[in-house]
């Protein structure tokens, strides 16, 4: 019955979806009551598809294999976990996550944009609502997730074991989150471009949006690319699989957006470029849905192939998106640049990060795309494979990552070249004397990766010597350099967060495709081998039952080069529903680098074939990720960027009058 | 220092189009120099001069042909009008199988065996790979609809 009522919540939340959108549109200009419509209709939108998501998860749980979606995708013996998070392993699952994160979006800026002028607020919650609508009867029509089967059958047929992982609860939620969030800039630009209105005010209210998202999808990233390491025993991070692309190319926006909202914010300049941006970020969000979701790639993201769902998302897509760009190029010369800047100066620094983000937005889109584009035009299979991406893309970050040190030291407005190069000699000086030591105690060779390291080390040094520049450590004495220190703003401190978690990133990203070994063997029992300085015996085969899989566990002792003894496992599994193997690789990690340890079958004799790695600091990759989400929730946390939150000189007066905390 | 708003300008654009130029240069010439083909056996078979070039191929693997020896693995990849013996030096990946689709990067040497320097299979029950099934509704020996879908 439960599902019954999941249903028809979801048939009236886009029913309400469609009265939110048509009263918005139409009646923006009216003010007040408008305004407050579409307020109550987005939360309650938001309280209706939640609704509906509950009694999906509730099927789930209590394994009610009437539910068709529940029993293709669940099994009565998974763990309570897996029983829920099946709920989004699936094409239809997964898009009601997305649907309620959009919904709930769109509350969220109902709910704390009070302060938001009545005419911007109707009509942000009107794009909001009209995506609302697509994507809800969407997952109706073609998508839905309440349909029952009849005779209702004894057992589910399983997630598939790759999904069976803690990963599955987490890396969706936090990529959809960025994904979705990243709609709220793009109602934000439809809504300046109807309205004609934009100043620093709008970049204001769309920058908290933007650098949530942008931080959920810096995480739901890394943590993809974590579960994919782990879990698919290839032991790579990154593979240029086009969807790993389609959650790159809207972050690489994202990142752009959240730059160039900056200047906007502060100058009042680069209007035009960052409504543009704010369309393209979402709108390369929908382009990976596409992806995805249409069948038309292969790979371990892909839901079952469905070929009229993607021509309904393509046709989505392209009014959606036509639909902006079409709005955006009518109306996007009506809206004056103000602020003039040299192109020394901050703004001008900011150009170029955005400049080349997005070149390499065009370069990931380009060797993602074409192969579809040429298979479609002329039949020719090919692959765009990594050299492609390594060629490309690393080249045109190379010059980014270089740079990114200068442009928090530029003035706005006219900036002075020669001084910043000379507040920056000391980082300068600290970074080469760190690569000179480096160089002597590895063993004297410079190549490539010495050049990467340096990149990534001078990002670090030159983030952390801006804030203590600007304490002016050495012009006063201690106690007040200090003090200035700590009275930095908070969006100092999340720059320089964010800008070293980039520089963490780019030494793993350098050091484990440089220095990265790898040894193939087949090993019997009690056999060692050994791989950069460690040995590895094969110790221990044991086979075990569990609920849902049969396992066989192979245990390996491990000598580190510093004498410590470790054991590590590797299994083979069976999951007995769907008689899947799947193999569940062993890490050990020392420091910030890993040992990793994959395991192949059995052959006649009981030799197995064992994949083993050395992984020197690839950590440091997710751990990059990991700063510069810190950075993103530091500068959220910045009062000074709530939504709604008028300029602060006239809060300041206002928290004066009211006793009350404001909120 | 003293440049005119129009001399700003210009500098700003002209730095904007060298890298752009730059940018477009370096994506087209990857393209032709990074991409690799995918062919069936029998395509691959009939043009020779690709010996040596990094292609895919794709196909099923011949029931009966998978030989292991340690690390080292041979098989035969068919689109049911040619085959191809296949060498592959490491770990196989789980959903390897006789009689099942795979694609396997590498290059073809003198002899006519092919060496892979990747496989992949397919990542779940009901999966074929997307040119795999191409290749064998090309020879004509595709078996329906019915694999593709859930």
């Amino acid at each position: 019955m439960s599902i019954e009522l999941g249903h028809f919540a979801l048939v009236l939340a886009a029913a309400l979806a469609l009265a939110q959108s048509s009263v918005g549109f139409m009646f923006w200009r009216t003010g007040g009551r408008a305004a407050s419509f579409v307020r109550q209709a987005a939360i309650l939108q938001f309280v209706l598809v939640f609704a509906s998501f509950i009694a999906l998860i509730q099927a789930f749980v209590l394994s009610d294999f009437s539910l068709k979606l529940a029993y293709g995708y669940s099994h009565s013996l998974q763990p309570l976990i897996y029983k829920i998070t099946s709920v989004w392993g699936n094409h239809e699952g997964s898009m009601l996550l997305w649907v309620l994160i959009l919904t709930g979006f769109g509350a969220a800026v109902a709910w704390f944009g009070k302060k938001l002028p009545h005419d911007l607020m109707a009509l942000v919650l009107a794009v909001q609502g009209a995506l609302g609508a697509a994507f809800i009867m969407f997952t109706i029509f073609t998508s839905n997730p309440f349909l029952r089967s009849n005779p209702v059958p004894l057992e589910g047929r399983d997630l598939n074991p790759i999904l069976q992982d803690i990963g599955l609860a987490i890396h969706p939620p936090l990529l959809y989150v960025g994904y979705v969030g990243l709609s709220i800039c793009f109602s934000f630009a439809i809504a300046a471009l109807i309205s004609g209105r934009i100043d620093a005010a709008w970049a204001r209210w769309v920058r908290p949006w933007a650098l949530a998202s942008w931080t959920f999808l810096s995480l739901g990233i890394a943590m993809g690319s974590y579960w994919a390491y782990y879990e698919l025993g290839w032991g790579g991070w990154w593979f240029w699989d086009p969807v790993e692309n389609a959650s790159l190319m809207p972050w690489l926006a994202a990142t752009a957006l959240l730059h160039s909202a900056l200047v906007m914010e502060k100058r009042n300049a680069l209007k035009v470029w960052t409504i543009f941006l704010a369309i393209l970020s979402f709108s390369l969000s929908l382009l990976g849905m596409f992806l995805v979701r249409s069948g038309i790639l292969t790979s371990v993201h892909s839901f079952a192939a469905d070929p009229t769902r993607g021509m309904v998302i393509l046709a989505m897509l392209t009014v959606v998106i036509g639909a902006a760009f079409a709005l955006y190029a009518w109306r996007a010369s009506s809206l004056r640049s103000g602020g003039l800047f040299a192109p020394i100066s901050r703004e001008g620094a900011l150009i170029v990060n955005n400049l080349f983000l997005a070149t390499a937005v065009v370069a990931v889109m380009v060797g993602t795309l074409y192969p579809l584009l040429l298979q479609a035009i002329n039949g020719t299979l090919i692959s765009v494979g990594a050299p492609f991406f390594d060629l490309t893309f690393g080249i045109l970050v190379t010059p980014l990552l270089l740079l990114i040190p200068f442009g928090p030291f530029l003035a706005w407005k006219r900036g002075d070249m020669i001084g910043v190069i000379q507040r920056l000699a000391g980082a300068a000086g600290l970074t080469l004397l760190l690569m000179i030591v480096f160089t002597i105690v590895s063993g004297g060779e410079i190549s490539l990766a010495t050049l990467g390291l340096l990149i990534g080390i001078w990002i670090i040094v030159g983030a952390i010597a801006e804030p203590i520049d600007r304490a002016k450590f050495g012009k006063f004495d201690f106690a007040q350099s200090w003090r200035r220190l700590k009275g930095l703003p908070k969006i100092t401190w999340s720059t320089t967060l964010a800008h070293v978690g980039v520089g963490i990133s780019v030494i793993g990203v350098v050091s484990v495709t440089a220095w990265e070994t790898e040894r193939v063997d087949s090993m019997m029992m009690n056999q060692t081998i050994e791989l950069a300085g460690y040995t590895v015996t094969m110790v221990d085969e044991s086979r075990r039952q569990e609920d849902n899989f049969i396992a066989d566990k192979v245990t390996f002792k491990v000598i580190s080069p510093l004498g410590w003894e470790d054991t590590v496992a590797s299994e083979k599994r069976v999951y007995t529903a769907s008689n899947q193997p799947s193999t569940e690789a062993g890490i050990l990690t020392y420091g910030l680098s890993q040992l990793y340890v994959s395991l192949g079958d059995a052959d006649e004799t009981g030799a197995r074939v064992v994949r083993l790695w050395h992984k020197p600091y690839i950590t440091l990759i997710w751990y990059g990720f990991v700063f510069m989400a810190a950075g993103g929730f530091l500068s959220l946390s910045d009062r000074r960027l709530r939504v709604g939150v008028p300029k602060s000189a006239r809060n300041a007066r206002k928290k004066t009058t009211t006793s009350v905390p404001a909120e | 220092m003293a440049m005119t708003r129009k001399q700003k300008r210009l500098s700003v654009i002209f730095g904007l189009g060298l890298v752009l130029a730059l940018a477009t240069a370096l994506i087209l010439n990857a393209l032709r120099d990074e991409i690799v083909f995918f062919y069936s056996p029998t395509e691959l078979l009939e043009r020779p001069e690709l010996a040596g070039e990094a292609v895919r191929i794709g196909g099923l693997v011949e029931d009966g042909s998978w030989v292991r020896d340690g690390n080292s693995n041979v098989f035969v990849i068919t689109d049911g009008a040619q085959l191809i013996s296949v060498t592959y030096h490491n770990l196989l990946p789980d959903l390897f199988r006789e009689g099942q689709g795979v694609i396997a990067e590498g290059h073809l040497v003198d002899d006519g065996t092919f060496i892979a320097s990747n496989v992949l299979a397919k990542h779940d029950e009901n999966y074929i790979p997307k040119e795999v099934e191409a290749a064998l509704k090309n020879s004509g020996q595709w078996k329906g609809d019915t694999a593709t879908d859930q």
